[in-house]
C-alpha cells in the first residue's frame, strides 16, 4: 500500500514537472513572435512574405511543449 | 480519467473532460466499430456544412460574388496561394488533398466551439490517423519520387563529414517524430481550450454577483478560441505542405 501511494505520488509530481515544458514552448513562441514583429516594423514591406515562415517557427517551438504535455499525460492516464 | 474524477470530487459539479465523451447515440450498448457515436454525428455534420457552403457558394458563380460565394472563394484562393508559394506550380496535383485537410479542420475546430455540440478533432485517434495519413504519403511519395535518394534527406551533405553522423540521428529522430507532434499539436490546442472553458464556467455560479468576472473572462477566452481554431487547421495545413515538400522537391531543406 505504501509503495502504491508512493508511485501515485511520483506520477503527480512527475506530470506537474513535465508541465513546466510548455513554459519553455511559452517563451520559444514569444520569441519567434516578438522578432518576426521588430522585423515587420522596421521593414513593413516584406512583412507579408514572411507570415507563412513565423506560424512555422511557432509550430516548431510548440513541438517541444506539446512533447513535456505528452509526458504529463503518459504519466497520468497510461503509466 | 478515473484518478481524475476522484481527486475532483469536492470541487467541480461538471467535470471538464465529461465534454470529450464519446458515448453511443442511440442505447447505452458498448461502442463497436460500426457504432454511431456524437463523434460519428459531428463529423457528419461538419461535413455536410462544408458541402453546403461550397455547393451553395459555387453554384451562383456570379461575376460580383454573393457573401456565400466569396467565402468559398477566399478558401479556395487561400490555400491555392499557400499551396502555390511553397511548392510550386506543379504543386497544384496536391491542391485537393490539403484543401480538404485544411476545411475538414477549420470546421470541426469552429463547430467544436457551438455549446453543447463535439469538437471531433479534440481527440488524438481523429488527428492522429490524418497525420499518418499525410506521414504514409510523404514516405510513399518520397520513395516513388526520389528512389533511394529519398534517404538523402538523412544525411545532410552541406555539413562537415564528422558532424554528418549525429545530425543523421537527429534527422531521424526528427522525422519520425513528426507524426506525434503533428497530430497532439492540433488535439491538445482543442482539448486545452475547451477544457480551460469549462472550469471557468464552473467558477461562474459559485461566486454569486463577482461570477460576471469569470464570465467576462469566458467571453474573451472564446474569442481567442476562434483564433486558435483557424490558426491551428492553418498549422496543420502548411506543416503538411511542408512535408510534402521534402518528399517532391530534394534537398530542399
Amino acid at each position: 500500500m505504501e509503495a502504491e501511494a508512493a508511485t501515485l505520488l511520483g506520477k503527480y509530481i512527475g506530470a506537474g514537472m513535465a508541465c513546466t515544458a510548455m513554459g519553455g514552448a511559452g517563451v520559444g513562441i514569444g520569441h519567434v513572435v516578438g522578432n518576426y514583429l521588430s522585423g515587420a516594423l522596421r521593414n513593413p514591406a516584406a512583412a507579408r512574405e514572411q507570415i507563412a515562415t513565423m506560424f512555422l517557427g511557432i509550430a516548431f517551438a510548440e513541438a517541444l511543449g506539446i512533447f513535456g504535455f505528452l509526458i504529463a499525460l503518459l504519466l497520468m492516464f497510461a503509466v | 480519467m478515473a484518478a481524475a474524477s476522484d481527486a475532483g470530487n469536492g470541487g467541480l459539479s461538471i467535470h471538464p473532460m465529461d465534454q470529450f465523451v464519446v458515448k453511443p447515440l442511440f442505447g447505452d450498448g458498448p461502442i463497436g466499430l460500426f457504432t454511431i457515436t456524437n463523434a460519428t454525428l459531428w463529423m457528419a455534420l461538419v461535413v455536410a456544412a462544408i458541402a453546403a457552403l461550397l455547393i451553395l457558394g459555387t453554384r451562383g458563380r456570379a461575376l460580383v460574388p454573393t457573401r456565400v460565394q466569396s467565402m468559398a472563394e477566399m478558401l479556395y484562393g487561400f490555400i491555392h496561394q499557400m499551396v502555390t508559394d511553397v511548392l510550386g506550380e506543379d504543386g497544384v496535383r496536391f491542391f485537393p488533398y490539403i484543401f480538404t485537410l485544411f476545411v475538414f479542420i477549420l470546421f470541426s475546430n469552429l463547430m467544436g466551439l457551438i455549446p453543447y455540440s463535439f469538437t471531433v478533432t479534440s481527440h488524438v485517434a481523429v488527428t492522429a490517423t490524418l497525420a499518418l495519413v499525410v506521414f504514409g504519403t510523404v514516405i510513399i511519395l518520397g520513395f516513388i519520387k526520389q528512389g533511394t535518394h529519398f534517404l538523402g534527406l538523412f544525411w545532410p551533405t552541406s555539413a562537415p563529414m564528422a558532424l554528418r553522423p549525429v545530425l543523421a540521428v537527429i534527422e531521424v529522430i526528427s522525422f519520425f517524430v513528426r507524426p506525434v507532434s503533428h497530430s497532439i499539436r492540433l488535439a491538445g490546442n482543442m482539448m486545452a481550450g475547451h477544457a480551460v472553458l469549462k472550469v471557468f464556467a464552473a467558477f461562474v455560479a459559485p461566486m454569486s454577483i463577482l461570477g460576471v468576472l469569470p464570465l467576462a473572462l469566458m467571453v474573451a477566452i472564446v474569442g481567442l478560441e476562434v483564433i486558435v481554431a483557424i490558426v491551428q487547421a492553418y498549422i496543420f495545413a502548411i506543416l503538411t505542405v511542408i512535408y510534402l515538400r521534402d518528399a517532391v522537391h530534394p534537398m530542399a531543406h
